[in-house]
């Protein structure tokens, strides 16, 4: 028997449609109805619940009442399960940060849900990485490599994990986007966490040359190349992100996924720092900082980082910076190149050209960055 | 414009009127556009200054059989050379499987268009593991000296460390490869061997093994034929020391020889020459590397391993079985590379071990021990030859003792050759403390005629 | 003329695995009987081996009779696509071509498969020529001046060039200084991986928007640390550099050398050379360019091409040719040789091979395989660009020289059907494709390679293929994600492989951890 979590946020995507950014809020849901949005989130939710009909016989949803699930799963056809404790119609984050503890705490293997960026935030914060998800996306702002590239792909994807055809899980940010500041044009985004959803390793077949090394290994290599070369006269401030982390899991030491940390002669001297604690550590000459790009389109700074200011950045200079990243990242920007928003468009313009990034170990590869 | 254009036999858009509707097809006036890329002051302007061809396949064949003419057989005369490449017979069958234009000539393909390759392959490493009695066996590499090469640094990432201790009566090239491929990541020491015996040195073991080292590598039989007697010993002191037992075979010995796993050995590689593949003047050489079943060992392989499957038909299904590296080991840590090898080889070994069957390479290992015992008898009876002179049993390789006879090797070779016999491999140079010795190889092609021969032969030498 | 479609099925023998066809007792050859006079000479043998070192019990081997091992192996390669029976332009980067079956008769020949290595040099002359000869002609064909025909394939070819570099630069007292490579991203992972094995530190670098490598980024990385370039031109994606005498130039410049891929040499023979793109070393697959057969992968062979500078670290033993006394013969003597990367002289078998089809063509047969490579690379291009939901990598550089790195992307965003889709339905009708090395930094990505070998109407076939893929991809898409249907397997669980309680790489594995047919045990 298959036992999946279901969560839809019935008012993701509402805004969209009418030309507006998201749906946060009262007032801007208001709004969207009266301009005639209509959700979009049952017609995406069936359309990914689709390809699990071939094992619906032996898969249950565990999932809430009404719009939040119980409505497509009964026109799916699944046997359901409701939990006790929501609403059935008005629900708001709070209804989708309980369920999703509950659902997760009734053993599912798996927990679907369709929403935007809003509703992978309220995901997080309930359950953090303890669950395995997938995102159908259905909201306006995508963000987050959280969601499947389309609601069948969710539904294919969901089965193959069921299915034990894939097992491999990786960690996805989860960015929050300054709602306000978006409205008005201006993009403000913050790390604010991450999820575990399972994904297919493609080209899965060796033909020449057998198979290639997973994310996680890369991980490691990179960081014995950074230990490697670690001097223990400087001061080495470890940006957030999977990446950097796998440094200090090597070192042993503790460390914050979403914050800015040092170390100093391979032991800890400050986790999830502030600009100001980062400016009063900073010895210029002996400092190094450590990145990775966050967020999906490739920013090294300014999506996520931000307390690396320009203020941090110029006290620590441009060579002293390390950028790591794995190949696929790498080969996930498709060609573009590294981008720079720190807000100080002069220091963008310093950034701008080429650099090595730390893609394995003993491993450069050459890349650009742009503002 | 003078003659005619060349239509070739092997090229059949090199006929014009085709390259005309081509060309026209794809816009372009003349094949030079397609490559205006390349630079001008690139491109020859001149013919390339090589022989003129052999058009017809007839004045192709007389040309190279004019060539290979020159060359004296191992057929037409009695061998009795070994020395890392040996002289067995190649069953028909062998050959026949082989030269199937669907194995010749197949590639890279998936495990459906290509589903007998990979079972080939899968059987072929599922009988190696017989003989060695280990279950993971790799598809093969360029040949033994490879396969020890990587074997000692598949020690050094298992282990983290990175020295290595490879005994001195290993075959003098390959510790050439060995010393290369180690460069510079990787230290090799060398392990002394008994001058009278031809065995490891026990105690200049406990003397260079340390918790440094990641592997000690040996070979069983040795370059100088000789059949290691303490290997439980030695097993013994290479994992006391948290180190690896590496050890080189002649996997046609393993029908009468006990696989070293038995022993202790950690990881087994050799060369499949001997198991039906023809000399082709050491181009035929093909190595193989196998370890236990574990997770640690298997994710160090550098070439590939094909695993079978269940498919949707309960039918059977191959692939490539998946490794990751688990361990990152300071300086050792790049997985080497793997590429095109020699997996037409492997193939062939497979087929024959399917062909000799397990009693027949019971009774090819015991032919042969039996044939070269009779042949370093024979030898020994004449006045002033030495033989055995390493006081072990061997399998079919000894060494001959020939300083009384007033003549160097190469001396005698030249003699022998002149009766159509080519003599054991000059040793003078590479183990000097034997001076003029020989290395005589005796196989299961060797009738006791042949050996009478070689015997008679070199009675009158003296 | 419009191409008929085939109405292919391949081989089914369902096969059992070897084992299962163990009859106990039975044997497929017997081993010729030890003369009775030696065993009373020299009793069992086997009591000559010391008792720890006998084999106790008898090997595991199946035991069949010869017309059933060979009818099982038969149906094994019936049950295997080779290029004498298929239009194999799929698989790219590997140059599939014909191998000339009378190639097959010389080296099948007893004066090249009954000869011993260590045999007297006056008994193996026919040999040596080849190899010496074998040498002059791949001098004039790349322009470098010396060769070593050891390397075993490509990646090894890679491998000892790296060893070569490595000891000119110690030779030059700056073997730690210069401690770096530099690649790029559509080099053959070995380019990578055989370096880091002397010890290099890899920089790579990746093309800019015209598709080739970023010279820009080169001049931001060379260095004093710099020891090599090694680089492919062209590249996997089928675009030729046309800047590379800037990076030679480039590398020099800083003292380091530069090492040519040539596994893409079939479109630039008798064209253009490493010589004259200033390369001081090189190297060839003869199972690709020169005709001699894959093997199923292997035996190949890399020959490795240097300047006059760097011969004298070639693996030993050379083979020269000593004029006064009509004679060839192997030549140990460098005191400065990398020593030797393989056993034995090279892969002869393969050599010949590559010798007598450089001998059936000729400067000008070497060049018309060239331009009708080219010629069909580039009509094959057209004809694949014309399919719907098909690019081509780096669209806006037009040319290709003999090969096409291609894209499904538009058509997997249209239909869900990826590349991997499309490989498994190709199967169906009697050839196959491949992909690209990973990680693929082209999406949902394929690689044609239409050899010389191929005509017109073999490459309308291969298109007519790809068509009805393309119209069965936007018209029955569910149908066609459960290819392979004509294949001689159906859908594999690739589950068990990468799961170390489950994998079987070998069949006694395989008993130990399953009952019956994959029932765990």
């Amino acid at each position: 028997m298959y036992k999946i979590g279901l969560i839809v946020n019935p008012i993701a995507g509402m805004g969209g449609r009418v030309g507006l950014k998201g749906t946060d809020g009262r007032e801007i849901l208001q709004k969207a109805k009266s301009l005639g949005a209509i959700s979009l989130s049952p017609k995406r939710t069936t359309a990914a619940l689709e390809p699990l009909s071939v094992i619906g016989d032996k898969l249950k949803l565990i999932t809430c009442p009404g719009d939040m699930g119980e409505n497509e799963t009964i026109s799916c056809g699944f046997v359901s399960d409701i939990i006790n404790g929501i609403k059935s119609k008005e629900t708001t984050f709070a209804d989708t940060q309980k369920a999703a503890r509950i659902i997760r705490d009734r053993g599912v293997d798996l927990l679907l849900f369709a929403g935007g960026d809003g509703t992978a935030r309220d995901i997080y914060v309930a359950i953090g990485t303890t669950l395995p998800v997938i995102g159908i996306p259905t909201g306006v702002k995508i963000h987050s490599a959280v969601f499947a590239s389309s609601p069948s792909k969710a539904g294919e994807l969901s089965l193959l994990y069921l299915q034990k055809k894939i097992h491999k899980l990786r960690e996805v940010e989860v960015m929050d986007i300054d709602e306000q500041a978006f409205r008005n044009g201006i993009v403000k985004a913050r790390l604010f966490g991450y999820l575990k959803i399972p994904y297919e390793r493609r080209c899965i077949q060796g033909g020449k040359l057998g198979s290639s090394p997973s994310e996680e290994i890369i991980q490691k290599a990179i960081a014995e190349d950074i230990i490697e070369s670690m001097d223990n006269n400087f001061i080495y401030i470890i940006g957030p992100g999977t990446t950097t982390r796998a440094i200090m899991q090597r070192l042993g030491l503790s460390c914050t996924l979403l914050g800015v940390d040092a170390v100093y002669k391979k032991e800890v001297t400050g986790l999830d720092l502030g600009e100001s604690d980062l400016l009063k550590l900073i010895n210029k000459e002996k400092t190094k900082l450590i990145i990775t790009p966050i967020g999906g389109q490739g920013y090294i700074f300014g999506r996520g980082n931000q307390q690396l200011s320009p203020q941090v950045i110029r006290k620590v200079k441009r060579d002293n910076i390390i950028i790591i990243a794995t190949y696929n990242k790498i080969v996930s920007l498709k060609g573009y190149p590294l981008l720079v928003d720190t807000g100080d468009l002069s220091l963008d313009r310093e950034l701008n050209g080429y650099v090595q990034i730390v893609t394995n170990y003993h491993e450069r590869t050459v890349y650009r960055v742009k503002f | 414009m003078n003659s005619k254009k060349i239509v070739y036999p092997y090229i059949p858009n090199s006929e014009p009127q085709v390259q005309k509707e081509m060309l026209q097809e794809i816009g372009a006036n003349s094949i030079n556009e397609l490559f205006s890329d390349i630079p001008e002051k690139l491109l020859l302007h001149k013919k390339m200054n090589l022989p003129k061809p052999f058009l017809s396949e007839y004045e192709l064949k007389r040309h190279i059989e004019s060539i290979l003419s020159k060359n004296s057989t191992c057929k037409e005369n009695i061998s009795f050379l070994g020395a890392g490449c040996w002289q067995h017979y190649v069953p028909a069958v062998v050959d026949e499987v082989i030269h199937r234009s669907e194995f010749l000539t197949a590639y890279a393909g998936e495990p459906y268009e290509d589903h007998g390759r990979f079972q080939a392959g899968f059987e072929y490493a599922s009988m190696m593991g017989d003989m060695l009695e280990m279950d993971v066996v790799s598809i093969p590499t360029y040949d033994w000296s490879q396969a020890a090469s990587t074997s000692l640094r598949m020690s050094c990432r298992i282990t983290g460390r990175d020295e290595v201790i490879v005994s001195k009566t290993i075959n003098p090239n390959r510790l050439l490869v060995i010393k290369n491929y180690c460069n510079p990541n990787v230290n090799v020491a060398m392990l002394d061997f008994d001058p009278k015996t031809g065995l490891a040195d026990i105690n200049d073991l406990e003397k260079k093994i340390s918790n440094k080292t990641a592997g000690v590598y040996i070979e069983n039989p040795s370059y100088l034929g000789s059949i290691e007697s303490n290997g439980a010993k030695l097993s013994e002191i290479i994992h006391k020391a948290g180190a690896l037992f590496l050890v080189g075979v002649d996997p046609s010995s393993l029908g009468v020889l006990t696989p070293p796993i038995n022993y202790g050995a950690d990881i087994v590689c050799g060369d499949l020459q001997p198991l039906g593949i023809h000399m082709n003047y050491g181009g035929g050489v093909a190595g193989f590397i196998a370890t236990r079943d574990e997770k640690e060992f298997v994710s160090e392989y550098p070439s590939r391993l094909f695993g079978i499957a269940p498919t949707e038909n309960s039918e059977w299904g191959f692939g490539d079985v998946m490794w990751e590296r688990t361990s990152f080991a300071n300086r050792e840590s790049s997985k080497e590379f793997v590429g095109t090898a020699a997996a037409l080889w492997g193939i062939a070994a497979g087929v024959y071990l399917a062909v000799m069957g397990p009693e027949g390479m019971q009774e090819l290992g015991k032919g042969i021990i039996q044939r070269s015992l009779y042949a370093q008898k024979e030898i020994g009876k004449i006045k002033g030859v030495k033989v055995p002179v390493l006081q072990s049993a061997n399998y079919c390789e000894f060494v001959v003792d020939f300083n009384n006879s007033g003549k160097t090797i190469k001396e005698i070779n030249k003699t022998l050759l002149k009766k159509g016999i080519f003599g054991g491999k000059d040793l003078s140079k590479d183990f000097p403390q034997f001076c003029q010795s020989a290395l005589y190889c005796v196989t299961e092609i060797h009738s006791k005629e042949d050996i009478d021969r070689l015997v008679f032969a070199l009675k009158e030498v003296f | 003329m419009k191409t008929k479609l085939r109405n292919y099925h391949a081989v089914c023998w369902d096969e059992p695995i070897i084992y299962e066809l163990d009859r106990n007792g039975e044997r497929a050859i017997l081993v010729p009987e030890v003369d009775k006079k030696i065993t009373e000479s020299v009793g069992d043998g086997i009591s000559s081996i010391p008792k720890s070192m006998r084999r106790k019990n008898v090997s595991q081997l199946p035991a069949l009779s010869q017309p059933q091992v060979l009818r099982h192996f038969l149906h094994l390669s019936q049950e295997t696509l080779g290029v004498d029976f298929n239009i194999d332009i799929g698989q790219g980067t590997c140059t599939m071509k014909y191998s000339p079956k009378i190639h097959e008769q010389f080296a099948s020949s007893e004066k090249v498969a009954e000869m011993h290595p260590y045999q007297d040099e006056s008994t193996s002359q026919g040999l040596l020529e080849i190899m010496y000869k074998t040498e002059q002609l791949f001098k004039e064909i790349s322009g470098l001046e010396r060769f070593s025909l050891h390397p075993g394939g490509g990646s090894h070819g890679i491998y000892t060039i790296s060893s070569i570099i490595r000891a000119y630069h110690k030779s030059r007292g700056e073997e730690d200084k210069r401690n770096e490579i530099i690649t790029t991203t559509f080099s053959h992972p070995s380019a990578a991986a055989a370096p880091r094995v002397k010890g290099y530190k890899i920089i790579i670098i990746c093309p800019d928007d015209n598709g080739c490598p970023d010279i820009e980024a080169l001049k931001k990385v060379v260095s004093e640390h710099t020891a090599a370039l090694i680089i492919t031109n062209p590249e996997d994606t089928g675009i030729y550099n046309s800047k590379i005498t800037e990076f030679t130039k480039i590398v020099h410049n800083f003292g380091g050398l530069c090492g040519y891929d040539q596994a893409n040499a079939n479109g630039l023979l008798g064209i253009t050379r490493a010589k004259e793109a200033n390369f001081d070393l090189s190297f060839f697959n003869l199972h690709k360019t020169f005709s001699s057969p894959h093997g199923c992968g292997g035996p190949g062979s890399g020959i490795v091409g240097v300047t006059n500078k760097l011969a004298k670290f070639l693996p030993v033993p050379v083979v020269n040719y000593d004029k006064e006394n009509n004679k060839y013969f192997l030549d140990h003597d460098s005191s400065d040789s990398i020593g030797k990367v393989k056993d034995f002289y090279g892969v002869i078998p393969v050599i010949l091979k590559a010798y007598a089809w450089i001998m059936s063509l000729g400067a000008e047969g070497l060049r018309e395989v060239s331009n009708v490579a080219i010629l069909n690379n580039n009509y094959t291009m057209k004809k694949i660009l014309e399919l719907r939901g098909v690019s081509m990598a780096f669209p806006e550089h037009k040319h290709r020289i003999e090969q096409v790195r291609y894209s499904w992307e538009k058509l997997t965003k249209d239909t869900g059907i990826n590349t991997e889709n499309i490989q498994r339905r190709i199967f169906d009708f009697g050839t196959h494709y491949w992909t690209s090395h990973e990680p693929w930094l082209i999406p949902e990505p394929f690689t044609i390679e239409p050899s010389e070998s191929y005509s017109k109407d073999d490459i309308d076939e291969f298109i007519a293929i790809l068509g009805q893929i393309v119209k069965e991809a936007y018209e029955d898409p569910k149908k066609l994600k459960n290819a392979p249907f004509k294949s001689s397997v159906h859908h594999i669980d690739h589950d068990v492989f990468d799961d170390p309680s489950k994998w079987a790489i070998t069949w006694r594995a395989y008993k130990k951890k399953y009952n019956g047919y994959f029932q765990p045990k």
